[in-house]
């Protein structure tokens, strides 16, 4: 908990003013701290008198922890082909390894896999465990968090990272529940404390308003989730030499209480924004309709997709598939143009691996403006219409 | 300013305000577009209940009355009056079966208005027959086990998605004033047809339309009251509806002001926001008062109704008066605030001056309304 | 059947925002909310049980200001609120929140069906459906966008993945995580309000739910914060100035250069 030295505190407040989750009100001239406290620490470091300490209890955690070694990647497989996130985690992944001198491997359950194995060796993996059998062939959270959980029972590795896709984080909180072990959701970083050893995981928090550094210290192994296009994959190196483990499972691990009845790919408008060269998206500021129309035009005559903040969509003027963010998708496109967006960083993570990025926003103190390669102080209703006709000109010519 | 409203009454305003600024400010603009009637918001309303406010409980209402149905439609006139009046047609329309009808009659229709699952309209205008109602057309006439309606009636809210109706008819034109009857006719009624929808200045939300009797026959037990009363049962009607009206009036006015006064506010002219300026100050001023005034007068007016059952047309006609009057005045002085952009149908207050004309005119014009209350001060002041 | 839908009170994202002078969150003003993909789980679940019976309980865990969202959720349709609150909940990761809340449910004498929303919008997680169907030894189905039927001890439900959409069916008792594209939340209704008034608050403390203290709260979760920080914005960030015309004319032609 959180000590309070009040023979040192001088009542300056700085704690209170610092603290964001509210957990510290001055009452007295003292603070008094509640039970939104995380102990985070925040407080303690700002404290200029020393009067904060942080004081933890022991926890009946593992005892075994130096026996968990080696870093893991869920590889999610779906309709034929590996999830190009397995591919960019093993990228993570491998730096993880490195760092802690121990081996990466892969995890690919399935059916009907074929030289998925030899795709993960190729991007990294040393070792690919691999379960290939039809009850495997859909996804259920049973059997496939059956499995899994077996492996890291019987190969106890330190470190296992998942896709946050629509599998990894039905699946993964699963497993992690199993194993009585800590989960990071949606992590932006990944990095090894030189201390310990420990995973440090940096993850957004507060709809992204701050940025949370989170570490497992008394659990294994340490999980964490990370959002497609976020990590970079290594090179394609088919030279790379690796072993692929096959495992059998027994059909009562393999049993699931969910059955998959119909497995239906969509239209493709909800693919092209992840893949689309080009974004236009638009934001609270675009203010309804007639805005939306703005933005469509735009990225029509840009042969772009069209993106959308978590505020617009919110406000029902374009559909959830189309929202880019911490919430919505992860988009690297080589142009971004973020129209009224203000730019909160839950849409920023969403978009700040965009090569290029272009803001127009009224507000020149807008903190998209921050993370923009160009910005444009102006009213998106007069530069929009310019610049779609502007860019059709030029194409035209 | 503080009514003193019960834990209950505050409650009706809470859920009519969440589904003001939920569903009904959302989607009015559209709606008025394109005359398009409100389903999923009557839906909405249903669903909370509010259908049913001013119906006994025995016949799955809330058991409340006029205040209570006020309350609610001062709030949904805040957020459109196209869509309140959508709404408030229900109650004119079942008032009939509440004021006059039999228990039979009341146990088979009010469960179903109570609930939403159907919709009640009132129709007593026709093309010579308005603030003149003795000039009605259309006749009942008495055959065997059926009464067969012929004639038309013009301008009914509701027409055409309503599936009650309560009817008056000519039964005996000799007797003149003692001699129409009200009756309650279904949808589906043979003889019982629909015209066009109307298109209308305000008030694009509701529906508006004729009904057309060609030999409608109807079950010889669907008169309300006795055969002749149907005046009596007319006028106790919109005794009871005219607050209702006010408070659509009262909801207007008051989403007028508060559209006119966050306009000013943030409107820079002349290096000061427009509020700074006395013209513009007297005129919200005045706004205020106004609204204020007729928001204490219909108050008033609907807990005497829930008090006093006679007697009461000439508070009844004043706050109608009063409120719809301000409402119309209020509307046009906002869009003279926001000026242009008022004038422009991006802002909202163009839509609340067009909406506010209805209130002047329909459930009886301002002018019919002012000759109730002078024939009642002629009355009252007979032996003063 | 009998349907439990846990709920999260929240700071209402819209109003939560970081203060760049002070790099802080500003908190005042911010209003406290049903998580509102919370609001949706309650919806179905009143939806469910007025077309097949049973029962809808709201569990929270939360502070005993989270009474007000109970209250909110028994006005919308639920027949029952459960409040798990003790100072020991304190702090608590998905992990030790999905303990308290599975020991919750088993002392409330278990469930058919579990509803949840896909993740709340304060921490955007989306673990605790998942985790709480482990505990529960129950098959979970996140990301559900239409049930379709419920029937024979089964209930069939549409899922959304990344690249379309399943139709699944699971065996009850089951926990079910929903979107928002499930249906439209219901407005309280009048009388719904006037039950939530009346209505009895049950409150567990983790005495009442017979919990292991070391699994509750800060004390039983894995992860530790270690740092909160502002996030770093990297941005080359050349402004374009001009009249409307000359920024037009600049942007284009820099576009121009990159496509």
């Amino acid at each position: 908990m959180l000590k309070i030295d009040l023979d040192a505190c001088i009542g300056c407040g700085v704690c209170e003013a610092n603290c964001a989750f509210g957990a510290i009100t001055m009452k007295d001239g003292h603070p008094e701290v509640n039970e939104k406290c995380t102990l985070c620490g925040t407080c303690v470091d700002n404290c200029e008198v020393g009067a904060l300490s942080i004081e933890r209890e022991a926890k009946a955690g593992q005892t075994d922890l130096a026996s968990w070694s080696g870093v893991w990647v869920f590889a999610e497989f779906r309709r034929g082909r590996i999830a190009p996130v397995a591919l960019e985690l093993l990228g993570a992944g491998r730096g993880l390894a490195d760092t802690r001198g121990v081996k990466l491997a892969a995890v690919l359950l399935g059916s009907e896999l074929g030289g998925a194995a030899a795709e993960l060796i190729a991007h990294g993996a040393d070792t690919v465990f691999q379960v290939d059998d039809p009850a495997l062939a859909h996804f259920t959270d049973d059997a496939y968090g059956n499995v899994l959980a077996d492996l890291i029972r019987a190969h106890k590795p330190e470190i296992v990272l998942a896709g946050a896709t629509a599998i990894g984080r039905s699946v993964i909180p699963r497993v992690a529940t199993m194993m009585g072990a800590g989960l990071t959701a949606d992590c932006t970083q990944l990095a090894i404390r030189e201390e310990d050893g420990a995973l440090l995981q940096t993850r957004p928090a507060f709809g992204g308003n701050i940025m949370a550094t989170i570490v497992c210290p008394d659990t294994r192994p340490q999980m964490a989730t990370v959002r497609p296009l976020v990590m970079k994959p290594l090179t394609r190196d088919a030279a790379r030499r690796g072993e692929v483990v096959n495992v059998a499972a027994p059909p009562e691990r393999l049993r699931s209480r969910v059955k998959v009845l119909d497995s239906v790919a969509s239209e493709g408008e909800q693919a092209n924004i992840t893949e689309s060269d080009v974004v236009v998206a638009a934001g609270r500021g675009m203010d309804g309709d007639k805005g939306m129309a703005l933005v469509k035009e735009l990225a029509d005559a840009l042969g772009g997709a069209v993106g959308a903040s978590r505020a617009a969509v919110d406000s029902g003027w374009i559909s959830y598939h189309h929202q880019v963010g911490q919430t919505g998708k992860t988009v690297a496109p080589k142009l971004y143009i973020a129209c009224g967006i203000s730019g909160a960083i839950q849409h920023v993570i969403g978009m700040q691996s965009a090569e290029t990025i272009v803001a127009i926003n009224k507000d020149p103190h807008a903190p998209i403006f921050d993370v923009a390669t160009y910005g444009v102080v102006g009213d998106v209703f007069e530069i929009l219409p310019k610049l779609t006709a502007k860019m059709k000109e030029r194409k035209g010519a | 300013m503080d009514y003193f409203l019960s834990e209950e009454q505050q409650m009706i305003v809470d859920v009519a305000r969440q589904i003001t600024e939920e569903r009904i400010i959302p989607q009015r603009a559209e709606l008025d577009e394109k005359e398009e009637f409100p389903v999923d918001i009557l839906k909405a309303i249903a669903q909370a209940d509010l259908f049913g406010l001013y119906i006994p409980e025995e016949y799955g209402g809330f058991g409340g009355g006029s205040f209570d149905i006020v309350l609610a439609l001062e709030e949904f006139g805040r957020g459109c009056v196209g869509i309140a009046t959508a709404f408030a047609a229900n109650a004119l329309g079942a008032y009939p079966i509440l004021i006059s009808g039999s228990e039979e009659l009341k146990q088979k229709y009010l469960p179903d208005i109570a609930s939403g699952a159907k919709y009640a309209a009132f129709a007593l205008t026709e093309a010579n027959a308005g603030s003149d109602a003795s000039g009605i057309q259309t006749t009942a006439v008495l055959d065997g086990d059926h009464w067969v309606l012929n004639g038309s009636k013009q301008w009914i809210t509701n027409g055409g998605e309503a599936n009650i109706y309560t009817v008056i008819a000519i039964t005996d034109r000799a007797k003149g004033p003692r001699g129409a009857t009200m009756f309650v006719v279904e949808d589906t009624d043979p003889g019982f047809s629909y015209g066009a929808k109307e298109k209308k200045l305000g008030i694009r939300a509701s529906s508006t339309r004729e009904l057309v009797f060609k030999d409608c026959r109807i079950p010889k037990d669907r008169v309300i009251g006795r055969v002749g009363t149907g005046f009596i049962t007319v006028m106790r009607t919109l005794d009871l509806s005219r607050p209702g009206i006010a408070s659509l009036g009262v909801g207007l006015g008051q989403a007028a002001l508060d559209e006119a006064v966050r306009y000013a506010k943030q409107r820079v002219q002349f290096g000061k926001p427009i509020i700074s300026f006395q013209a513009v100050q007297h005129m919200l001023a005045d706004m205020a008062i106004q609204v204020e005034a007729s928001r204490a007068l219909v108050y008033a007016t609907a807990r005497n109704l829930d008090v006093n059952k006679s007697g009461v047309s000439k508070i009844s006609s004043m706050c109608k008066v009063m409120a719809t009057d301000m409402a119309m005045k209020v509307t046009t002085d906002a869009v003279q605030i926001l000026a242009g952009y008022g004038y422009m149908r991006e802002y909202p207050v163009e839509k609340m001056m067009r909406d506010a004309k209805i209130l002047q005119i329909y459930e009886g014009t301002n002018q019919i309304q002012r000759n109730v209350i002078g024939q009642e001060l002629n009355k009252e002041y007979i032996n003063k | 059947m009998k349907i439990f839908v846990c709920v999260k009170q929240v700071p209402d994202a819209k109003d939560v925002r970081l203060d760049p002078k002070t790099n802080t969150l500003a908190r005042e003003g911010v209003e406290s909310i049903m998580n509102p993909y919370d609001r949706h789980a309650l919806e179905e679940a009143v939806r469910l049980k007025e077309a097949h019976g049973g029962t809808v309980t709201v569990l929270s865990m939360g502070p005993p200001q989270a009474e007000a969202t109970l209250r909110e959720a028994v006005s919308c349709g639920a027949d029952e609120m459960v409040l798990a609150s003790d100072r020991a909940f304190a702090g608590a990761d998905t992990w030790a929140t999905t303990y308290t809340l599975s020991m919750a449910i088993r002392k409330l004498g278990g469930a058919d069906l579990i509803l949840c929303g896909k993740q709340a919008i304060d921490g955007d997680t989306a673990q605790v459906g998942p985790g709480l169907a482990e505990r529960m030894n129950m098959p979970c189905i996140t990301y559900v966008r239409k049930v379709v039927a419920v029937a024979d001890g089964a209930i069939r439900v549409e899922r959304m993945m990344d690249d379309g959409y399943d139709l699944v069916e699971a065996e009850l008792p089951a926990l079910l995580t929903v979107v928002k594209e499930i249906n439209e939340p219901r407005i309280p209704s009048l009388k719904g309000k006037m039950k939530a008034k009346k209505q009895q608050l049950v409150m567990l403390s983790a005495a009442d739910i017979e919990a292991d203290p070391d699994q509750l709260g800060l004390k039983g979760s894995p992860t530790q914060v270690v740092r909160v920080f502002a996030p770093e914005m990297r941005g080359e960030r050349a402004m374009i100035e001009g009249t409307v015309d000359e920024q037009v004319a600049a942007l284009a032609a820099r576009l121009e250069a990159i496509l």
